[in-house]
């Protein structure tokens, strides 16, 4: 992995790391957390069991560039679809958001569909989902 | 507390040139070859025979074989008993209830909260009309039957006793195992409720009513299989659970309870992942320390409450979803691990686990692993037919150290209640996680198919796609809405009212109101905001 060259990708973005749901698998987005962080983000971790509306409320209040939405449930198609809608109805549409978890490519398209900008599962490298995500950052003013 | 007992073997001077060595998973060195240790003092007890190392039973699985017991549970109660009927007929020989994330997090499945979880990671159990159905047909009295449940183990629980009630079998014979170990929780898994405090009084009121009421059910079974899963090696897993154990122990003292009666049925739940020997001489060091730690620190002398019994599950997060009929080798040689360790009940994850509810072909297949190894390799013939490898003994002694440490740092911290509520514990377990995924991710650690030997065109099929009913969820709910309807309003008010007034009193057992209230149909979201509305919730410590 190229931790060094990778150490400053996300700098000066912050990032919402969220667990919807009652879904209590955090390795995951504990793991993505401490990655985004070492790759420069400053990022904020929701704790477990957060209601869609709760995280669209700390994505606008902290002001982050993208949400990243942790479920291991397969509550995923109705959760991220709840949270895409909170975040737009707060005025917050523009933030990015990421999936990842336990998720079959089946519904990649549909996740995609509803405007998400990545999905990820275990068995990608965390420098590719860190790649990833600076990538779909790239058009915004950081 | 301060480190109650010293390891059974001292540092010798080998340890030095053994610094050089690869290491295990618990960063235990690994000698190339292993010979006779000139510190090793006296030939080891036989089995049987205090503190157990080579196991609890002199004639291990002679005497009896471990308990097959497949997790599985999943959408209606009328599709889970289906499951289980199946699998009963299939020679599984105890059951293991999968509860969908409203029954164990305590909301009702109309809750707003609940609504898109109904019956998705396993069955839902809102009311004892859900209870009544998953267990028609089968045997109560025969067949032990597990919960992995915690946050509303002690409301599970009551339903048990209250479906046994409604079946006529007495609840003296009564045999299977409530998980009720809220302390993980917190840690890893995460379907905590209740603050600490309030939580370890329900768990102690389960634990104490259990003892006299189904004195062959396991009231609780603590936990480190989430620990290791999340993220802790094989050494963390047991030291914290250990220490976890110790703080049950000593609340139970707390409240008056028997450590020679309530000890006597405590178990025990752990992974077991890849690395081969640091998995069979966990438990053979686990068994050594838990003995001595219940008679030395307590005073125990009942051989049968000095006893470290556990189950095991075989796969979680070893297994990939790269290659996923690989992953029937891997669950294969953790199953084999367990055996040589010595557990008392075996769950083998099925092969597509790490993306989907097993379907029924998988499902068979991850029983029919365990059934080869019991009945076809001889494995389990000789009770620990490993002890007296230089390796494996040797092995076992720096498990056995490594443990201790351990469960040192948590005494220095402060204990694991100051541990788990400032999150340190928590922390602990993510950072374990991030090394272990850089670790795969730069091929330190090889995963075949996966990160090691992968084709470029490798297919990464997996078979049958699980398909749950999309109507799985309406149907739990329309049963739940019939019951509110059904039931006798005046019966449902007075019990809950009974329960909330309980549990404001300290002394106070809530266990006969909970099963009073399962008898009137309060369902389990109800019951879960009588207590809260005394208790208050736990408030995460979120720190990464």
């Amino acid at each position: 992995m190229n931790a060094t060259r990778q150490a400053f990708v996300l700098h000066g973005r912050r990032i919402l790391i969220a667990k919807p749901g009652l879904d209590g698998h955090d390795v995951g987005a504990k793991v993505i957390a401490l990655a985004l962080r070492d790759a420069g983000a400053e990022v904020i971790y929701t704790g477990l069991r957060r209601s869609p509306a709760h995280i669209a409320r700390v994505a606008l209040e902290e002001g982050v560039d993208a949400v990243g939405l942790s479920v291991l449930s397969g509550s995923h198609r109705e959760l991220v679809a709840q949270t895409i809608a909170c975040l737009r109805e707060a005025g917050a549409g523009e933030v990015r958001v990421f999936v990842g978890g336990t998720i079959p490519k089946d519904d990649f398209d549909y996740l995609r569909g509803l405007g998400v900008c990545g999905v990820y599962t275990s068995a990608m490298r965390l420098d590719e989902v860190v790649a990833s995500v600076a990538e779909a950052l790239a058009d915004q003013p950081a | 507390m301060t480190a109650p007992i010293s390891p059974r073997r001292a540092a010798s001077g080998d340890e030095a040139a053994l610094s050089l060595h690869p290491v295990s998973s618990s960063g235990i060195p690994i000698p190339t070859v292993a010979t006779a240790d000139p510190a090793a003092t006296a030939p080891l007890e036989p089995p049987g025979v205090y503190p157990f190392t080579r196991g609890i039973f002199p004639d291990g699985y002679a005497g009896r074989l471990w308990t097959f017991r497949q997790y599985s549970g999943f959408g209606t109660a009328e599709e889970s008993n289906r499951r289980y009927r199946f699998l009963l007929e299939q020679g599984q020989t105890g059951l293991s209830v999968a509860l969908d994330l409203p029954t164990q997090c305590g909301y009702d499945p109309i809750d707003p909260m609940a609504r898109s979880e109904v019956g998705k990671v396993g069955v839902s159990l809102s009311t004892l009309a859900d209870a009544e159905v998953l267990f028609e047909g089968i045997d109560l009295a025969r067949i032990s039957t597990s919960f992995t449940i915690n946050g509303t183990a002690a409301i599970i629980y009551a339903m048990y006793l209250a479906v046994a009630d409604k079946h006529g079998v007495p609840r003296e014979k009564l045999t299977g195992t409530i998980q009720n170990d809220i302390l993980k929780e917190y840690v890893a898994r995460g379907t905590w409720i209740f603050p600490v405090k309030p939580s370890l009084r329900l768990i102690a009121d389960s634990i104490l009513f259990s003892n006299d009421v189904t004195p062959r059910f396991n009231p609780i079974s603590i936990a480190g299989a989430h620990l290791h899963d999340a993220g802790a090696t094989p050494a963390e897993e047991i030291g914290y659970t250990l220490a976890n154990g110790l703080a049950y122990v000593d609340d139970l003292k707390r409240r008056g309870g028997d450590v020679e009666k309530f000890g006597k049925r405590l178990s025990f739940f752990f992974y077991v992942h890849m690395d081969f020997f640091d998995e069979v001489c966990k438990f053979r060091a686990a068994r050594r320390i838990w003995a001595r730690l219940m008679r030395e620190r307590y005073g125990v002398r009942d051989a049968k409450a000095q006893h470290f019994r556990f189950g095991v599950v075989c796969g979680g997060s070893s297994l990939v979803a790269a290659q996923p009929y690989n992953n029937i080798m891997r669950v294969t040689i953790e199953t084999m691990a367990a055996v040589l360790g010595g557990a008392q009940s075996i769950f083998t994850c099925a092969y597509d686990e790490p993306f989907q509810i097993p379907t029924e072909f998988s499902a068979e297949l991850a029983l029919r692993t365990q059934q080869i190894i019991a009945y076809e390799s001889g494995i389990s013939k000789t009770v620990d037919p490993l002890g007296g490898s230089y390796f494996v003994e040797q092995h076992t002694d720096r498990m056995e150290q490594a443990i201790l440490a351990v469960m040192k740092e948590i005494d220095d911290y402060g204990g694991v209640i100051k541990a788990i509520e400032s999150g340190w514990m928590q922390r602990r377990v993510a950072q374990r996680a991030h090394e272990r995924k850089i670790k795969v991710d730069s091929g330190d650690t090889a995963v075949v198919g996966h990160n090691a030997f992968r084709r470029a065109d490798q297919s990464d099929e997996f078979g049958e796609v699980f398909r749950l009913d999309p109507q799985a969820s309406q149907r739990v709910i329309e049963r739940y809405e019939a019951v509110k309807v059904r039931r006798n309003p005046d019966a449902v008010e007075r019990t809950l009212a009974r329960l909330q007034q309980a549990a404001a009193e300290e002394g106070e057992n809530l266990m006969p109101c909970l099963v009073d209230c399962c008898h009137a149909y309060a369902t389990v979201g109800e019951m879960v905001q009588r207590l809260k509305s005394r208790w208050g919730e736990f408030q995460e410590p979120v720190r990464l």
